[in-house]
């Protein structure tokens, strides 16, 4: 057994994506870096999958695995993975188009499994100082991707996003270190008081007005990143101008780990009583930014920023359910996050396809693609139809639980939200109308896309809307016990 | 606690403040890069202060990376960017120096009554940095939101920087501040070298942030 010792799934999936990154650097031909892209995600995810059968080492100074963190990491694997498979006929195309080189796509290739690395890193994390320095690996490497092509839209975006997301990470290190200063007395100096594991068994002792300021500045900062309202300015244009496989990992995957993080202090200081309850902030800021981005659906002209949006709108959902805490909310944030994470990445494969047949984003350049594609048609309006939340798909379930579970405590609350969520289904549907039915327009080259990783998204989130297997229930209302 | 190691200290994250609010009213690139060079200076000094009373030999790292990446590395690659971009004239402020003042001395005063308010418990030292560490963020926003140019929001978002250097150099003990500062450099370093090689000069031909909204996808 000493030999797999060292292949433990923890770090095999920090190792795996590490050694991928490192050999898709060095190594010349797109389609080799494409398929070995995808064999390294694929490990991650057996990788991640293992965590759930393989005993879970005890907590270190650096790194956690709990029932928390399990939901995030294997979320994060699995999508990482179909975005790779995804990616391989993405890019493909790009190449064929002239509109990336070879050269890029090495780089590409890299820095893909250096995020996914970052992420896993920044969800292990035990450590607040370590996932801070990891959701910094992660938004630069984000950055980059985003400004690959180095149109001015994409440099623009690139440059936005770099600013904002600087300035987040910026206010996330003052929260940090905030809350060290806080824990130093009581937990002594040292890499202990940066231990969240040490920090949550300590936390009633630390001083609460601390805490407080603390608390303001890791939400501000961190909630930059999850694209909350006042700060998502770099949200939908670093979603409209990187490569599409980027927008759905952005959408999918790197905004829920930043609510991470938010979640993580969040228990913190619920398990202080002398703090001022985190809830009601995250509540105010869930719900302005679904209001906000329902509105500023209507006015969108080109398809990926109308869903950068949408991902604005659902964070603040998400951000908002766990805002109102209690076992309830909590489990209908979880399966809202995982819904959406599923759904919108699902929507950006079909986008990115739909994009590169037709040569535009722009909305009124695109029409009837039900006849033209039928599969990319559809399986657009099933991304739509479940995204905005109808019935049988699994949104509908987590958004009716959402608004069912306030409705019982804060009716007023409730009503903003599903007038949040009703607005938002008519822009979208709005919208779908005029890509999927009516007049073809664009052109009407054949798809060389792969259906297989929208498909079986969109399939999990139908299947998940119909009938939800007990024993994840039972999971995810075990972790909503645990957000408090 | 050695009063004159208290004064000393309290002096240096003072005068990090003060050049912050020197930062501020800089209409020219040349001079405001030289002010940075100053402030990276001033932080340099204040971590090599702390290093010594809090016996921490290891924050001398940090304070040598704060002299010679920030005070004089990236200054001189500016200044090189700025003389090639020739964009050297002058740099506009969106409001006036007046009420920029105003608003970063209401900051500074905010950080103040926040900061000393909260940490009646720590020693007078953790106390005053978090304090002065609090308003050179601020007053780094504040540089940062006031002006259009890309080199002076990033000479913004550097000062703010220096200010959380700071507020992790007071915290007693903690760690990882040299592996946060070797982070935040190499940050930088990605924003410098991102001006200089996407060359926003010559993709836009101008650096002024204003005028890359015509960029934006959805204008008509």
């Amino acid at each position: 057994m000493s030999f797999f010792a060292p292949l433990d799934p923890v770090s095999a999936l920090l190792i795996i994506p590490l050694a991928a990154a490192a050999l898709l650097a060095v190594l010349p031909g797109y389609r080799l870096g494409a398929v070995i892209n995808v064999i390294a995600a694929f490990l991650t995810l057996c990788a991640a999958a293992l965590l759930f059968v393989a005993g879970r080492p005890a907590p270190g100074p650096y790194l956690l695995i709990d029932d928390l963190n399990v939901v995030f990491i294997a979320l994060n694997s699995f999508v990482g993975f179909t975005t790779s498979v995804f990616s391989a006929t993405y890019i493909a195309h790009e190449l064929e188009i002239g509109r990336l080189t070879p050269r890029y796509l090495r780089f590409y290739h890299a820095m893909y499994q250096v995020l996914m690395f970052a992420m896993t890193l920044a969800l292990m994390a035990n450590n607040i100082g370590l996932m801070w320095v990891a959701i910094e690996i992660a938004t630069l490497t984000t950055v980059i991707m985003v400004g690959l092509y180095r149109t001015h839209e994409a440099l623009e975006a690139a440059w936005k996003y770099f600013i904002l997301g600087s300035v987040g990470i910026a206010l996330a290190l003052f929260g940090t270190i905030l809350v060290y200063v806080a824990a130093e007395p009581v937990i002594g100096e040292g890499i202990e008081s940066m231990v969240w594991t040490s920090l949550i068994a300590q936390v009633a002792k630390l001083d609460p007005a601390l805490l407080n300021v603390a608390f303001v500045f890791l939400l501000l900062g961190y909630g930059t990143k999850v694209g909350l309202a006042p700060l998502h300015a770099w949200l939908p244009d670093a979603h409209a101008e990187g490569p599409t496989p980027i927008s759905a990992v952005l959408s999918g995957l790197l905004l829920n780990v930043a609510l991470y993080a938010v979640l993580r202090f969040k228990i913190l200081m619920a398990a202080n009583t002398a703090v001022v309850a985190p809830g009601p902030l995250m509540v105010s800021m869930g719900l302005t930014s679904a209001v906000f981005a329902a509105f500023m659906l209507y006015r969108r002209r080109d398809i990926k920023r109308m869903f950068a949006y949408s991902s604005i709108e659902h964070m603040g959902i998400i951000t908002f359910a766990f805002g109102m805490g209690g076992p309830l909310a909590n489990f209908a944030g979880l399966l809202h996050m995982t819904m959406h994470s599923l759904t919108k990445s699902g929507i950006f494969f079909t986008v990115g396809h739909i994009a590169q047949i037709k040569g535009t984003q722009r909305i009124a350049d695109i029409g009837g693609l039900t006849e033209t594609h039928p599969w990319l048609g559809w399986g657009l309006v099933l991304g739509v139809v479940a995204i905005a939340g109808l019935p049988p798909l699994g949104i509908f379930t987590s958004e009716f639980l959402v608004v069912t579970s306030t409705f019982a405590r804060a009716p007023l609350l409730a009503v903003i939200l599903a007038f949040a969520i009703l607005v938002a289904f008519a822009a979208l549907l709005l919208r779908l109308n005029g890509l999927a039915f009516g007049e073809a327009r664009g052109s009407t080259a054949p798809a060389e896309a792969s259906y297989l990783p929208m498909f079986a998204h969109l399939g999990l989130v139908l299947a998940a809307g119909i009938y939800l297997p007990g024993p994840l229930v039972a999971w995810f209302q075990h972790v909503s016990s645990l957000l408090g | 606690m050695d009063h004159l190691a208290f004064d000393i200290a309290h002096l240096l994250a003072g005068g990090l403040v003060l050049v912050s609010f020197i930062l501020l009213y800089q209409d020219r690139l040349y001079s405001l890069l030289n002010i940075y060079a100053i402030h990276a200076m001033v932080l340099a000094a204040s971590v090599a202060w702390q290093a010594r009373i809090q016996n921490a030999p290891h924050l001398y790292i940090t304070a040598l990376i704060a002299l010679g990446f920030k005070a004089f590395i990236i200054p001189l690659a500016l200044r090189r960017i700025v003389a090639r971009l020739g964009i050297h004239r002058e740099i506009e402020t969106v409001v006036g120096i007046g009420p920029t003042m105003l608003a970063g001395m209401a900051l500074v005063a905010l950080s103040m009554v926040v900061m000393l308010k909260v940490t009646p418990g720590e020693t007078p030292l953790a106390r005053e940095d978090l304090a002065f560490a609090l308003g050179v963020v601020l007053l780094g926003l504040l540089i940062m939101v006031t002006r259009r140019n890309a080199v002076s929001q990033v000479v913004g978002f550097m000062s703010l920087e220096n200010g959380l250097v700071l507020a992790a150099t007071g915290a007693k003990g903690m760690p990882l501040v040299v592996e946060i500062s070797f982070a935040f450099s190499i940050l930088i370093a990605f924003i410098v070298i991102g001006i200089f090689l996407f060359r926003i000069r010559e993709r836009f031909d101008t650096v002024d942030i204003g005028a890359l909204d015509r960029f934006r996808g959805e204008e008509r």
